[in-house]
């Protein structure tokens, strides 16, 4: 990685702040993991890191690379991508474990399973 | 066209997703990823996804800058309520909100948005009553998050219209 030594100065300030930022992000998601009370909201807090904390940091990927090589380099938008389109199957997995224990538990302040709707017939769901 | 292109926005991304990580247009790449776009077309036939018909590129736009916004600005808003946290307790709480929306990739996109936006977690959407449940980290009013799912589920009937 010697060669990061060719980026010009302002290349590399720009890349600096946006990788200082993006992690600056994610720690701070982390901290939220520690600090924040209850399973509920600390489910928020790791979303920080998957969209601001990668965000920055593959942007900074992208300018570093694309100032390196002298050309385009967009591939890293993939893993934005990858990581937005997969963070909700985990986190409606999580969310909806905790949901179901906090309901066999009868723990106050979780909102009750909904009735389901009176008139509901098989055929009604097909239509 | 239908038998031979079963998917055509699906083969089509794929092959960008081919070129991208190949980091190159060269002919060769294109052939190879129009290739395996098809191919893993057909295979997608076989688990019949549903089909939606997504219009408007423009209004598409419009709608992915303004989430991106959103996106920006809860990350600022729950940075400072993580950092303000040992203070002073979060206010959260859950919010059920009703959808009206049919189509279901449409409703799988609402979930990537109000995912990746952070102060929402989506918890649980029922078909039946078409209500959804989701947890807000800091709820100073709650008409102002109610109105911005609202505002995506518009958006998003808008596209998917």
């Amino acid at each position: 990685m010697s060669h990061l030594t060719d980026l010009p100065t302002w290349a590399a300030v720009i890349v600096c702040g946006l990788v200082l930022l993006g992690a600056a992000i994610a720690l701070v998601g982390s901290l939220g993991l520690l600090r924040l009370p209850d399973f509920y909201t600390r489910l928020h807090a790791p979303t920080l890191a998957t969209s601001g904390g990668v965000i920055l940091i593959c942007t900074a990927s992208m300018v570093c690379f694309a100032v390196l090589q002298n050309r385009w380099v967009f591939h890293e938008v993939l893993i934005i991508v990858f990581v937005i389109m997969t963070t909700p199957v985990t986190l409606m997995l999580l969310g909806q474990a905790a949901l179901y224990r906090d309901r066999v538990e009868e723990r106050r302040g979780v909102p009750l399973k909904q009735k389901p709707l009176p008139v509901e017939t098989p055929e009604d769901g097909k239509e | 066209m239908r038998t031979w292109f079963p998917y055509p926005l699906l083969s089509l991304g794929l092959l960008i997703i081919w070129m991208l990580l190949n980091q190159s247009v060269a002919p060769g790449t294109i052939v190879m990823g129009t290739i395996l776009g098809v191919s893993l077309a057909w295979v997608t036939l076989k688990l019949t996804p549903a089909r939606s018909h997504p219009r408007r590129i423009l209004l598409m736009l419009r709608f992915g800058a303004s989430v991106f916004v959103d996106v920006i600005r809860s990350n600022i808003a729950v940075a400072l309520v993580i950092l303000r946290a040992g203070r002073r307790a979060p206010n959260s709480g859950f919010l059920t909100v009703d959808i009206d929306i049919e189509d279901e990739n449409a409703l799988a996109l609402l979930a990537c948005i109000m995912t990746a936006t952070p102060g929402t977690a989506w918890l649980e959407y029922d078909r039946g009553r078409k209500s959804l449940l989701f947890h807000v980290l800091d709820m100073e009013n709650e008409e102002v998050w109610i109105n911005t799912v609202k505002r995506y589920e518009a958006g998003l009937k808008e596209m998917f219209a």
